[in-house]
């Protein structure tokens, strides 16, 4: 079991997410950053549907009631296991009793906690993920708090004194090359056009292309807001509810970007400028309130081409884990 | 007897868009029907069956398609649908007929008076137009179980607020433009709400678990009081 000492605020669980029920209205939620969540569960050698913590705003302090293994991912949030600090994207093993502090990270977004086994909560729809619109699914369909105790299922490598890393994919993964060759500290993003592309002057879209976007603190799971310049269509438009998925980057009147994460409502009718591709939807979780974004918009080509770049970051971790396990 | 000619004829065209690399957009070109609809409806069904397809999301005149890109090609994705589109299989199952009680106005309709006063009728008409009228549920989205209904009187649609509410509660019956809906949810909002009603539209625990499902029809009934 895990005891809940403090959190500081939006922890949840989650698990890859709720699939093949938007046409309920139901999203698909699961974690912000589904690669590092994906790479915490490698590293226990759980089944990729265990269920793990997402922590958003930190610090969050834990304490184990049995002996399990744990991985932590995401951010480079600063982790301690009884006060003794070991690095973000490690596994190590946990004794019955000890604390483990999450402390907020240098310059990263979201955090992940795995343990072996994974968190033991009923799944609804087919899923361990908290949807906190409907306030169901995860810890009672809400976040957690200081005093809550989870329940965690068998893990096949709870034991075993082994400790070790893998690279993260800040480092595993080739970063986006900048455009004009100018250095800066704003994360790149990657986008194809979307259905609304046409309907932005070709001197608004270069002037989102090229500007430097501010993520706003309103920002959260359903979607990151940001701020820069206007950016609005050649004439105002009205649309008819449609599908929407993560990553669409939403034009709404005020002419403020907003790009839709994984608790977005399951239909829009806002224009619809650009997608962020899969491949670096990690990169945005991992850039935080506050934090700069680039867009960066490639072709059809391109994106499969990052998308294949991560599935083999992903394989490379799991063939060192699979020679462990 | 229609031919499939004739069939593939009466066909509005499909606009098609990327959302990302594993999902498409379709986008009927003709107006917004019952008909246009309903094959909306049927393609939906039919593409969730096909290998490689994660979910067929109808909306309000269009179909999101979510599949995975290692499996299938984007190309053979949309001339699937394409050719599904024109010759739809039709196995569409029985509407059914929900009957909701509902009390109009109130604390819980603040925005009777702003609906009857934006179409310069009476509260007793916006009363009499909205409970007479036919629903369809076109289908189901932004919020678990929130149907959004086809069939609303002319004389009742409202822009949605400049505005939204922060906190509507779940059964608030409301107007959004040319939509009707029951919000599903306690959840934000920028509809009208002109009432509501006691039903659950929405049990997780339930497989299937909204209420509604598109297609379905929907009627109301002014109530003093709900039991």
């Amino acid at each position: 079991m895990i005891e809940i000492l403090s959190t500081g605020g939006l922890t949840t669980v989650q698990d890859a997410g709720r699939r093949g029920y938007r046409r309920f209205g139901v999203g698909i939620g699961g974690p912000l950053d589904s690669l590092a969540a994906t790479i915490g569960n490698l590293m226990l050698g759980n089944d990729p549907e265990a269920a793990f913590l997402e922590v958003v705003i930190f610090p969050l302090k834990l304490r184990l009631r049995q002996a399990a293994r744990i991985a932590v991912t995401g951010s480079d949030a600063q982790v301690e296991v009884d006060g003794q600090r070991f690095p973000p994207w490690w596994s190590v093993p946990v004794q019955p009793g000890q604390v483990v502090t999450l402390r907020a990270p240098a310059n990263g977004g979201v955090a992940y906690v795995c343990v072996s086994g994974g968190i033991d909560v009923p799944p609804m729809l087919g899923s361990r993920s908290t949807d906190l619109k409907a306030g169901f699914g995860g810890f009672h369909g809400r976040t957690l708090r200081k005093g809550d105790v989870l329940d965690v299922l068998p893990g096949m490598h709870a034991h075993g004194s082994r400790r070790f890393g893998v690279l993260p994919p800040c480092a595993g993964l080739p970063m986006p090359r900048e455009g004009d060759g100018n250095a800066s500290s704003a994360t790149i993003v990657r986008v194809l056009p979307a259905a609304q592309w046409d309907c932005f002057s070709e001197a608004v879209r270069n002037e989102f292309l090229a500007a430097t976007w501010q993520i706003t603190p309103d920002s959260n799971r359903i979607g990151l807001r940001l701020s820069g310049p206007e950016i609005k269509p050649v004439q105002g438009m009205e649309l008819l509810s449609h599908g929407i998925i993560p990553g669409v980057i939403q034009i709404p009147p005020h002419g403020q970007p907003i790009v839709m994460q994984c608790d977005a409502q399951t239909a829009g009718g806002y224009p619809k400028l650009a997608t962020v591709i899969a491949a670096d939807m990690w990169r945005l979780a991992q850039t935080p309130i506050g934090g700069k974004l680039r867009f960066q918009c490639v072709d059809m080509e391109e994106a499969l081409a990052a998308n294949r770049q991560v599935r083999d970051y992903v394989a490379r971790v799991q063939r060192a884990m699979e020679l462990l396990y | 007897m229609s031919t499939a000619a004739d069939i593939a004829q009466a066909a509005p065209r499909l606009a098609v868009s990327a959302l990302g690399t594993d999902a498409l957009l379709f986008e009927s070109l003709a107006p917004l029907s019952h008909e246009a609809q309903e094959r909306i409806l049927m393609v939906a069904d039919q593409a969730s069956q096909w290998r490689g397809v994660e979910e067929a999301v109808p909306g309000m005149n269009n179909l999101m398609l979510i599949f995975d890109s290692t499996q299938v090609s984007s190309a053979e994705m949309q001339s699937r649908v394409q050719q599904a589109w024109l010759s739809p299989v039709h196995v569409r199952r029985k509407a059914r007929e929900f009957e909701l009680p509902v009390v109009y106005g109130g604390e819980r309709g603040l925005d009777l008076e702003h609906v009857a006063a934006h179409n310069g009728i009476s509260m007793a008409d916006v009363i009499e137009l909205h409970s007479s009228a036919i629903y369809t549920v076109y289908f189901l989205g932004a919020h678990p179980g929130f149907a959004y209904l086809g069939g609303l009187d002319a004389r009742l649609h409202t822009p949605r607020r400049a505005q939204p509410r922060l906190k509507v509660p779940a059964g608030s019956v409301s107007i959004g433009g040319a939509q009707a809906g029951v919000q599903a949810q306690t959840l934000p909002s920028g509809w009208n709400l002109i009432g509501h009603t006691d039903r659950r539209f929405f049990d997780p625990a339930s497989a299937t678990p909204a209420l509604l499902a598109p297609g379905d029809i929907v009627r109301f009934r002014a109530v003093k009081a709900l039991p």
